[in-house]
């Protein structure tokens, strides 16, 4: 009896724990996932530019030949998170990802020509030292996984829809 | 009620609430007769400097609440108006900044001495368990509230930290949207932090009430790590104590004034006074100063842990269970525990070189063509590649930093060893200091980047090596040391140690 009585007093007070926990998801407008078009004329090759969705950075990079090249040329095998360069991209000369760090959510560095671009040229994370190569796969440091690609289209070949 | 047995007190007034509610008839008790051991020296001061800190930031955090707008468009603009406009706000946020590290200080000093001298065995434990407590709560506050200016740092900081929680399998990336309220570190998450930063403080202050309650029914530790044995090895708190700690107290502050005065941005971040920028993360990511040594321990672990290499590390670890930390192995025989031994270690070597196969740069690999066969068969075996590792790099990360703070809440039940401090202790006082250096040392590997390298070496070995010892002083050393340490004579009591030492001294005299 005693041991029943508790049992409805503790689930009683999970029930009214959850409306005060869950109010601190995220709120509706929080929730509300805008999207974001972009006009990628003004990118020139070997070029690339950061934009916000959803709180974050995201990655647009115009490749070179030989980044696709490099990109492209890599043993399976030797990838931590493995992902071919053609399931990553829709025209290889653009790589858009998120730019937030596998890791631990950093902004890994390599946006600008003057950064430093890690030992695979694409990106290095700095907080950590997480090392990117130009089709955003994760090659050395503790991070897990490839910066994420997010759902885009081509709108026309100059403008792009991120969400 | 406890009334029966009380005084009477001269002062009408005072004897008016005594009678009523005994709190003086308390005080008296706790804090003016108290028994103390005589022998104490001034590393027993810092208990009584931390509550002091704790209630200088309790005291200018308040204030500084009056002035501070918790809003990521405002936040940082209402702490540049604390520090311009209000009346002698510079004043009170640089008491309250530095006041965080001078608490810090204060509790880490703390914390060495309970382990130099013992101060966590029985009859202690839960006394030091409420205080590794604190220590736990202490730093989910300073995060907190370092997050509030909504500098760069503040930002990227809360970033990396709740980064941590992605690290659970599964769930991770939930726990973490909830802990934030959104997808990244925005407006919910500077508010919630807010009112988290103002609650736990009070949460401290209640544990530091239980800390104190036990420590009054257990009574000090002392230098000498033996227990009291009458009214001939104490003093009265007052004023014996009361004086001495209010001197340290001084002292201290005094250090700490030179700090506030004259270079109170020295424990910071340039960065912090950059305004918070989701767009960019700062170059050079490092905590603040106090944790250092964990962010090191965080940053040690780079590799995964594939199956081979967690089952080489269950081996190990039934080992030093079987044969460490029992007095006589009750499963194993040695023939079998060397098996073990053998077979584990090759297992962890085996799962760790095929990891580290997938990192090596390729073009070595070529040229080294005996390392390329190797890797290439290690990584055609089942289960090797990083995507099948149970433990991501990531989430060893967080292990090891999470685990380095539980070991001081289990520390009680790992050093068992009869006689409390290192004074009598030669081995452990040897072990123990060398621990104090590796601390240090992850605190120097901490502040650096993550490729750093000192004197050709890259630092993650350091880190990986200070993170080895930390966990191997305490699963490891302690647990042989109580079993096989050899002490020096203990004196008969507090009474006549301190009476010897004083022949001596007058012998010289």
């Amino acid at each position: 009896m005693a041991l029943l009585a508790g049992a409805f007093g503790a689930v009683g007070a999970a029930i009214a724990a959850f409306p005060l926990i869950n109010s601190l998801n995220p709120a509706k407008d929080t929730l509300a996932m805008a999207s974001v078009e972009v006009d990628i004329s003004d990118i020139p090759a070997g070029a690339a530019k950061t934009v916000m969705w959803r709180g974050k950075p995201v990655f647009i990079r115009h490749r070179t030949p030989e980044q696709i090249e490099s990109a492209e040329d890599v043993n399976l095998q030797n990838l931590i998170d493995k992902q071919t360069d053609e399931e990553r991209v829709k025209k290889p000369e653009w790589l858009v990802v998120v730019g937030v760090c596998t890791h631990l959510g950093c902004v890994p560095q390599g946006q600008k020509e003057s950064d430093n671009h890690g030992e695979f040229g694409g990106w290095f994370c700095s907080c950590h030292g997480s090392q990117y190569d130009t089709s955003g796969r994760i090659r050395k440091g503790p991070a897990p996984k490839n910066l994420a690609v997010p759902p885009y289209q081509f709108l026309s070949d100059t403008k792009i829809k991120i969400g | 009620m406890a009334s029966g047995e009380r005084e009477p007190f001269q002062n009408t007034v005072v004897e008016w609430i005594d009678s009523r509610m005994p709190i003086f008839t308390m005080l008296q008790k706790e804090y003016g007769v108290f028994p103390a051991p005589k022998n104490f020296n001034y590393f027993w001061n810092f208990g009584a400097i931390a509550m002091f800190m704790l209630a200088t930031m309790i005291a200018t955090g308040i204030v500084l609440a009056m002035h501070y707008t918790a809003n990521t468009h405002m936040a940082f603009d209402s702490v540049e108006r604390i520090m311009r406009d209000v009346n002698g706000g510079w004043l009170i946020r640089y008491i309250h900044m530095n006041g965080a590290s001078f608490f810090f200080i204060a509790v880490y000093i703390h914390i060495f001495r309970g382990m130099y001298y013992g101060s966590y065995k029985k009859p202690r434990e839960l006394l030091w368990i409420l205080g590794a407590l604190i220590f736990l709560l202490m730093m989910a506050t300073a995060f907190m509230g370092y997050v509030l200016p909504w500098g760069q740092m503040s930002l990227w900081g809360a970033t990396v930290i709740t980064g941590f929680f992605t690290a659970i399998p599964y769930v991770g990336e939930s726990i973490q949207t909830l802990l934030l309220g959104g997808f990244s570190v925005e407006n919910p998450t500077l508010t919630r932090f807010f009112a988290l930063h103002y609650l736990l403080p009070f949460v401290i202050f209640a544990v530091v009430f239980l800390h104190i309650w036990a420590l009054h029914v257990t009574g000090s530790n002392n230098p000498l790590g033996i227990d009291t044995k009458g009214p001939q090895d104490t003093l009265p708190f007052h004023p014996y104590y009361t004086v001495k700690d209010t001197f340290g107290l001084l002292v201290f502050l005094m250090i700490y004034c030179v700090f506030i005065f004259f270079m109170p941005d020295i424990l910071g971040h340039p960065d912090n006074y950059t305004k918070a920028n989701p767009l960019v993360t700062p170059a050079h990511i490092v905590p603040e100063w106090y944790f250092l040594p964990f962010y090191a321990i965080l940053r040690a672990i780079t590799f995964n842990m594939n199956l081979y290499f967690i089952v080489g590390l269950v081996f190990l670890f039934v080992l030093i269970v079987e044969f460490i930390w029992r007095k006589k192995p009750v499963y194993l025989s040695a023939s079998a525990g060397w098996a073990m031994l053998v077979i584990g270690g090759f297992l962890i070597l085996t799962g760790f070189t095929g990891d580290s196969c997938q990192r090596i740069d390729p073009k070595w690999l070529d040229e080294n063509g005996g390392f390329k066969g190797l890797c290439g068969a290690l990584q055609s075996l089942p289960g090797m590649s990083a995507a099948a590792a149970p433990i991501s790099a990531k989430l060893g990360g967080v292990l090891a930093m999470f685990g380095s703070v539980a070991m001081l809440f289990v520390l009680p039940w790992l050093d068992t060893h009869p006689v409390r401090s290192a004074r009598y202790r030669p081995l452990y006082k040897l072990f123990f200091l060398l621990l104090v250096v590796m601390f240090l040392v992850l605190g120097y590997v901490g502040s650096q980047p993550a490729d750093a390298s000192l004197l050709g070496i890259p630092l993650i070995y350091l880190g990986l090596a200070g993170t080895g010892y930390y966990f191997g002083y305490f699963l490891v050393l302690l647990p042989l040391l109580s079993r096989f340490e050899k002490t020096k004579p203990l004196p008969e009591s507090i009474h006549q140690a301190v009476l010897s030492k004083q022949i001596k001294v007058e012998a010289k005299i």
